[in-house]
C-alpha cells in the first residue's frame, strides 16, 4: 500500500505522457466515505437527538444538493415519518432530491417490501436501506438484491450494548423503540449471507451524544463480515472521524446534525474542515471535490 | 439522439437524469429499430452479468452493427464489462468480445464488492477523459473488474490494477459510474455527448 494519499492536483511520478496507455503506478486509493444522512419527517428535514426531540432543518432536495456540493461522498435519506399520510409523500420527496444530485443517494426508513423499493429506485435512488422490515422479514434482503443487485442493498443495524463487550450488541427495530433479542454480529454476518451490499452500524449508545462513534463495536462488525460497514450514530469533531477509520476500521462514516448546523467544533464550512482534517491523519479522502 | 438501451439493469434513470442535466436528448430503448437509428448508445448497467443475457437475446445484433457502423457507443459498469469476451460471473453468458479477455472477482486479499470513490490514473490521448485530472476520484460500486488491455484508457489498482476505462475509435466504456461520479463524471459523458 502506498504510505500517501495521490492528490489529485500532483502530477503522477510514475505516469510518462508519450503512453497512451496509463503507467501503473499503482498509486490509487480507495476513499473513505463521508455520508452526509437527511432525517426526513413528512418531507421535511429534522435530526433528533438519539431519535427525539427533533427540530426542522429544512429542505430535502435544496440540503442534498448543498451537501453534495460541499464535499459529501454521499447522501442518505432517511424517512423517519411515524404516520401513514406523511409517509405517502416519500416517493414524491425521494424524486425531486434525485433530481439534480450526481452522487450517490440512498433511501430508507419507508421500505418494506419488495415493491415498495421498486418505487425508490424508480423515483431515483441509488440504494436502499432496511433495517426493522429485514428483520422481520430476512428474505427481504435477497429478493430485493435479486432484482436490484447487491450494491442496491444497505442493511441497517440499530444496536446498544451498554456497558457490555462489542460482541453483546443487540438488535433494535421500529426507531430503536423494540428489542429483537438478535445479536448485532451474527446479524450482520447473516445479512451479507443473505445478499446486502453494505451495513449501516448505528450506535444507540452515542447516537445523538456528540461523544464519538462506538468504534470498538463499528471495528467487531467491520471484522465479522467482508463487505463496507458504514459507521453512524455519535460523531461530534473530526477527531472522532479519524477515529473510526483507523481503529474503528470502518469503511465509510455517517452523520446528520453536525453538517446542518454551525456546532463548536466545526466551522462555516465543516465538510471541508473535516475532510482536511482526515487527509492530515492519513486518511484516504476524496478531496478536492 | 443518445439510445439508453434498457435490458433491465438498474441505473437508467440515473444515466438519463444526468444527459438531461447536461441538455442531451436522450430516450430509454430497448427496441431494436430505435437503437440502430440512434446517434449514440449507451449501454448502462450495475449488478449481476447475466443480466446481458436480455442484452444478448434481441439487442445485440443491433448494438454490434451500430458499432460496426461507427455509432458512438459507452458502455457503463456491466455494460462496459460486456464489451470483454465474458465474465466469471456468469459464465454462460458471452460478452461482445470486442476487447480481449475476461473479466474476473476481485481477489479474497480485498473487500469485495469494491464500493466507494477511488482515483483513476489516464493515459494520454484519452477523448472520453479530456478534461478530467489524472488522480481524480470516481464512484464504484462493482465485484467483478475487467483486465488491463492494450485499449486501456485509464485505470484504477484495487486488489491489482484493472481498467476503469476502455477507448478504441468509436467505442468507449467505463467500469465507474459518471452518473455518480459529481463532476468527474459529469465531464465523461459531456465528452461523449460532444463526439
Amino acid at each position: 500500500m502506498p504510505s500517501e494519499p495521490l492528490h489529485p492536483s500532483k502530477p503522477n511520478p510514475g505516469f510518462h505522457s508519450d503512453r497512451r496507455k496509463p503507467s501503473l503506478s499503482g498509486a490509487t486509493r480507495l476513499a473513505k466515505r463521508i455520508i452526509a444522512c437527511l432525517d426526513v419527517d413528512a418531507g421535511r428535514v429534522v435530526k433528533g437527538i438519539q431519535f427525539q426531540q427533533l427540530r426542522d432543518a429544512g429542505d430535502p432536495a435544496a440540503l442534498a444538493r448543498a451537501h453534495a456540493a460541499a464535499g459529501a461522498d454521499e447522501i442518505v435519506l432517511l424517512d423517519i415519518t411515524a404516520t401513514s399520510d406523511g409517509r405517502k409523500t416519500l416517493v414524491e420527496t425521494v424524486r425531486r432530491t434525485a433530481r439534480e444530485l450526481f452522487v450517490p443517494f440512498t433511501v430508507g426508513g419507508g421500505v418494506r417490501t419488495l415493491e415498495d423499493a421498486a418505487r425508490i429506485f424508480d423515483a431515483g435512488a441509488d440504494k436502499v436501506s432496511i433495517n426493522s422490515a429485514a428483520v422481520a422479514n430476512p428474505a427481504l434482503i435477497g429478493e430485493i438484491a435479486a432484482r436490484f443487485g447487491s450494491q442496491a442493498v444497505i442493511v441497517a443495524i440499530d444496536a446498544r450494548r451498554g456497558a457490555g463487550p462489542a460482541e453483546a450488541a443487540e438488535v433494535y427495530v421500529s426507531g430503536g423503540r423494540t428489542a429483537t433479542g438478535k445479536k448485532a454480529l451474527a446479524w450482520a454476518r447473516e445479512a451479507e449471507q443473505l445478499g446486502a451490499g453494505e451495513i449501516l452500524l448505528t450506535s444507540m449508545d452515542r447516537d445523538g451524544t456528540g461523544a464519538g462513534f462506538d468504534c470498538a463495536l463499528t471495528a467487531a462488525v467491520a471484522g465479522s463480515v467482508s463487505i463496507p460497514v458504514i459507521a453512524s450514530g455519535g460523531a461530534g469533531n473530526a477527531q472522532h472521524f479519524v477515529e473510526v477509520f483507523s481503529a474503528g476500521q470502518a469503511d465509510a462514516a455517517l452523520a446528520a446534525s453536525i453538517f446542518h448546523f454551525s456546532t463548536p467544533n466545526f466551522g462555516a464550512n465543516p465538510m471541508a474542515e473535516l475532510k482536511q482534517t482526515l487527509l492530515q491523519a492519513g486518511i484516504p479522502m476524496r478531496w478536492p471535490c | 439522439m443518445i439510445a439508453i438501451v434498457d435490458y433491465g439493469a438498474g441505473n437508467i434513470s440515473s444515466v438519463r437524469k444526468a444527459l438531461e442535466h447536461l441538455g442531451a436528448a436522450a430516450q430509454v430503448t430497448s427496441d431494436p429499430a430505435v437503437i440502430a437509428a440512434a446517434q449514440k448508445l449507451i449501454v448502462p448497467g450495475v449488478g449481476h452479468f447475466n443480466r446481458c443475457q436480455v442484452l444478448n437475446q434481441s439487442m445485440r445484433s443491433p448494438v454490434l452493427e451500430a458499432i460496426k457502423s461507427g455509432t458512438p457507443f459507452l458502455g457503463i459498469c456491466v455494460g462496459m464489462q460486456w464489451l470483454f469476451a465474458g465474465s466469471t460471473e456468469a459464465p454462460e453468458t458471452p460478452g461482445a468480445a470486442l476487447f480481449a479477455g475476461e473479466c474476473s472477482r476481485f481477489p479474497a486479499s480485498v473487500k469485495s464488492p469494491h464500493v466507494g470513490w477511488n482515483q483513476i490514473e489516464i493515459g494520454s490521448g484519452s477523448r472520453l477523459l479530456k478534461g478530467v485530472s489524472n488522480g481524480a476520484f470516481v464512484y464504484y460500486t462493482h465485484s467483478y473488474r475487467a483486465p488491463v488491455v492494450a485499449e486501456t484508457a485509464a485505470c484504477t489498482n484495487y486488489g491489482g490494477a484493472f481498467s476503469a476505462a476502455v477507448e478504441r475509435d468509436n467505442v468507449f466504456g467505463v467500469q465507474f459510474h459518471p452518473e455518480k461520479s459529481a463532476e468527474a463524471g459529469l465531464k465523461v459523458l459531456e465528452n461523449f455527448c460532444a463526439l
